[in-house]
């Protein structure tokens, strides 16, 4: 859906430059940019997402000028930057809190991308792009939580650096390279730190070309039918999605705002305000509410599969659960690409975040007793969707009429009633 | 194109034979992924262990001040090492573990390379070769996730084979640090262990 350039230079020095960097063209081709005329308020955490990322690297920035990566100082200087520096406690509950923000956005934008199906040809790469940007956020937000040197900091930080031994024949020697030494210290903080400064503008790179991909393919919309008519199914992306984004920006901001100011901490663990102490583990290690689901499912497996070990077993299991997501556009038989047509796979779907949010309450649990068996199960089932329901349903499930064009899935379809219809006498007035 | 210049490469390509070109176009592209090579090797091993953590790798313990029945932590190579000062029961219970009862019947004893069977006497061989039934010395490092089992200090819970208890995901080792339970693979790893006299030992 790239679409010709609307774009005419109109002083002297825009001539001159439109031959020599066409920079203006491309921004305001951006913002002409043909858009769906019926995106509703889910589409809007994409440009949520960007105002995300741009807020991380900036407190981020601030935070490394006084921050200090070294394990006998780094603590220290996490209460230096709350007590000492001007604003600290602020750049650095926004940075912490807006971590939380910016998975809250991530989690809903692909919820809504599985439940309209944006990830469906041909837009296939823009939703593999989107995956990797999902794991270089949780790459970046892991080494992020480990450089305040807290409790968690470092029994999360020993945890997951331990899956990789699970690995055959390399394991040992993968996890001693991550670390630099034999257990999580200095060297292993100080890279931390280098790549948790670097991974974000990688994630700025993978945002670029994740919005290229989808100003290639164009935007997917509520009906998941394609754009037929420019002028009747599109409106320019300024200024109509401009200030709708920015409304919705302006309402998470809102929510934003309301931790960092009135609950700074309620995101975050108690026993990360404790120095990190390697001779003593806390009695529960949990990750961030973020990683949850992902934890419960690691801790499902404790039987040996085969020759597979449990905890081999629990790293592939954990690792699989979003690597399935690539191959996701390929196990989904149905060519309907918006669950409003499809009844049956609408109620799979709920049940799907359902089990998403009740796994991440499990990983929050000690795993034993009765929690192990419901994380097997909700396991079973996150897999199962992918795997099972969604090729079947494909199949299976008759869908309901799509629409002819974005235009009529909007507009009444015939005549609309008369506004005298009882129950709506304010419409009269 | 002068006809000499397509006799010339055409010669050797028709009948199939690699030219001069073909080798020197290989050479060249062999010796830039040589060169990769070389530069990529320095990145990557930077991030193994450095001079300084390998230099603190070996410590020097006193056993003299652990009495019968207590056992101590210790700081080696950044992870912590148990040391069990274990009661005659203790040893007799775990002499009598069969190794079928075991989940890992692998000694993971590095006096011994890792090898052999995880029999009590294997557990608490030393260097020399001699086995001390009375001290054991494991790295107190969960082999799932790397967490310290509690047990150690008095009154923390030693789990159901009266060892270690690890409280993250609850394995159970047993008083010769076998795993019997839970999702831990191995029995806690025995380091490089060598008495210096009866009460000066030399771990690493």
């Amino acid at each position: 859906m790239s679409h010709a350039s609307t774009y005419t230079p109109s002083t002297g020095i825009e001539k001159w430059l439109d031959k020599r960097l066409p920079i203006i063209r491309m921004s305001a081709d951006f913002m002409d940019f043909p858009t769906p005329k019926n995106l509703n308020y889910w589409w809007t955490f994409g440009g949520i997402l960007a105002v995300c990322l741009v807020i991380q690297i900036v407190t981020g920035i601030v935070l490394a000028m006084h921050y200090t990566p070294h394990v006998d100082l780094a603590f220290a200087s996490v209460e230096h930057i709350m007590r000492d520096v001007n604003y600290g406690w602020l750049m650095r509950y926004v940075h912490a809190n807006g971590a939380s923000m910016f998975f809250i956005a991530v989690y809903i934008h692909m919820f809504r991308g599985l439940y309209y199906g944006s990830y469906k040809e041909p837009r296939e790469v823009v939703w593999m792009l989107g995956v990797v940007i999902f794991l270089l956020m949780m790459a970046t937000a892991f080494m992020g939580y480990v450089l305040p040197w807290g409790q968690m900091s470092y029994w999360g930080a020993t945890v997951i650096t331990n899956l990789f031994s699970a690995i055959p024949v390399v394991g040992d020697s993968v996890r001693t390279l991550l670390w630099g030494g034999f257990s999580v210290d200095n060297p292993t903080l100080n890279r931390f730190f280098s790549l948790h400064y670097l991974l974000p503008f990688a994630i700025f790179g993978v945002v670029a070309l994740h919005i290229w991909a989808f100003h290639t393919s164009g935007n997917n919309n509520p009906s998941g039918v394609e754009i037929k008519d420019v002028k009747k199914d599109a409106v320019p992306f300024h200024p109509y999605y401009t200030v709708k984004d920015g409304f919705a920006i302006v309402v998470f901001l809102i929510l934003f705002a309301s931790f960092v100011f009135f609950n700074p901490n309620a995101l975050g663990h108690a026993d990360n305000y404790i120095e990190a102490n390697p001779l003593s583990t806390p009695a529960h290690i949990v990750p961030e509410w973020y990683f949850l689901p992902f934890y419960a499912m690691l801790r499902a497996i404790t039987f040996d599969i085969g020759p597979i070990p449990a905890k081999l077993g629990g790293v592939i299991t954990m690792f699989s659960s979003i690597l399935i997501l690539f191959v996701l556009p390929w196990l989904d038989t149905s060519k309907v690409r918006s669950m409003r047509y499809r009844p049956v796979a609408r109620m799979w779907f709920v049940l799907f975040v359902i089990t998403c949010v009740f796994l991440g309450w499990l990983g929050g649990k000690p795993a034993e007793g009765s929690y192990v068996l419901f994380a097997q199960i909700a396991t079973a089932y996150y897999f199962a969707f992918f795997l099972l329901i969604l090729p079947l349903l494909g199949l299976l499930e008759t869908p309901k009429p799509l629409p002819r064009s974005i235009s009529e899935s909007v507009l009444p379809k015939t005549k609309p009633e008369t506004s005298a219809a009882p129950g709506a006498p304010a419409a009269a007035e | 194109m002068t006809t000499s210049d397509v006799s010339q490469t055409g010669d050797a390509s028709e009948k199939g034979e690699p030219t001069r070109r073909d080798f020197i176009h290989i050479f060249a592209a062999a010796t830039a992924a040589a060169g990769a090579g070389a530069v990529l090797w320095p990145l990557v091993h930077q991030m193994n262990p450095d001079a300084s953590v390998l230099a603190l790798s070996t410590k020097d313990v006193d056993l003299s001040a652990v009495p019968v029945g207590q056992a101590i932590k210790v700081m080696w190579q950044g992870k912590p090492v148990f040391i069990r000062h274990r009661t005659e029961d203790e040893i007799t219970q775990a002499e009598s573990v069969p190794l079928s009862a075991l989940k890992d019947d692998v000694s993971r004893n590095a006096n011994l390379s890792g090898q052999g069977e995880a029999t009590d006497n294997a557990r608490v061989t030393a260097a020399d070769g001699q086995a001390r039934p009375e001290w054991l010395i494991v790295v107190g490092v969960c082999t799932h996730l790397g967490c310290i089992p509690l047990g150690t200090s008095a009154g923390e819970n030693r789990g159901e084979y009266n060892g270690w208890f690890c409280p993250c995901h609850g394995s159970h080792y047993d008083v010769a640090g076998r795993i019997r339970k839970g999702p831990a693979p191995e029995n806690l790893p025995i380091p490089p262990v060598e008495f210096l006299s009866d009460t000066l030992v030399k771990i690493g």
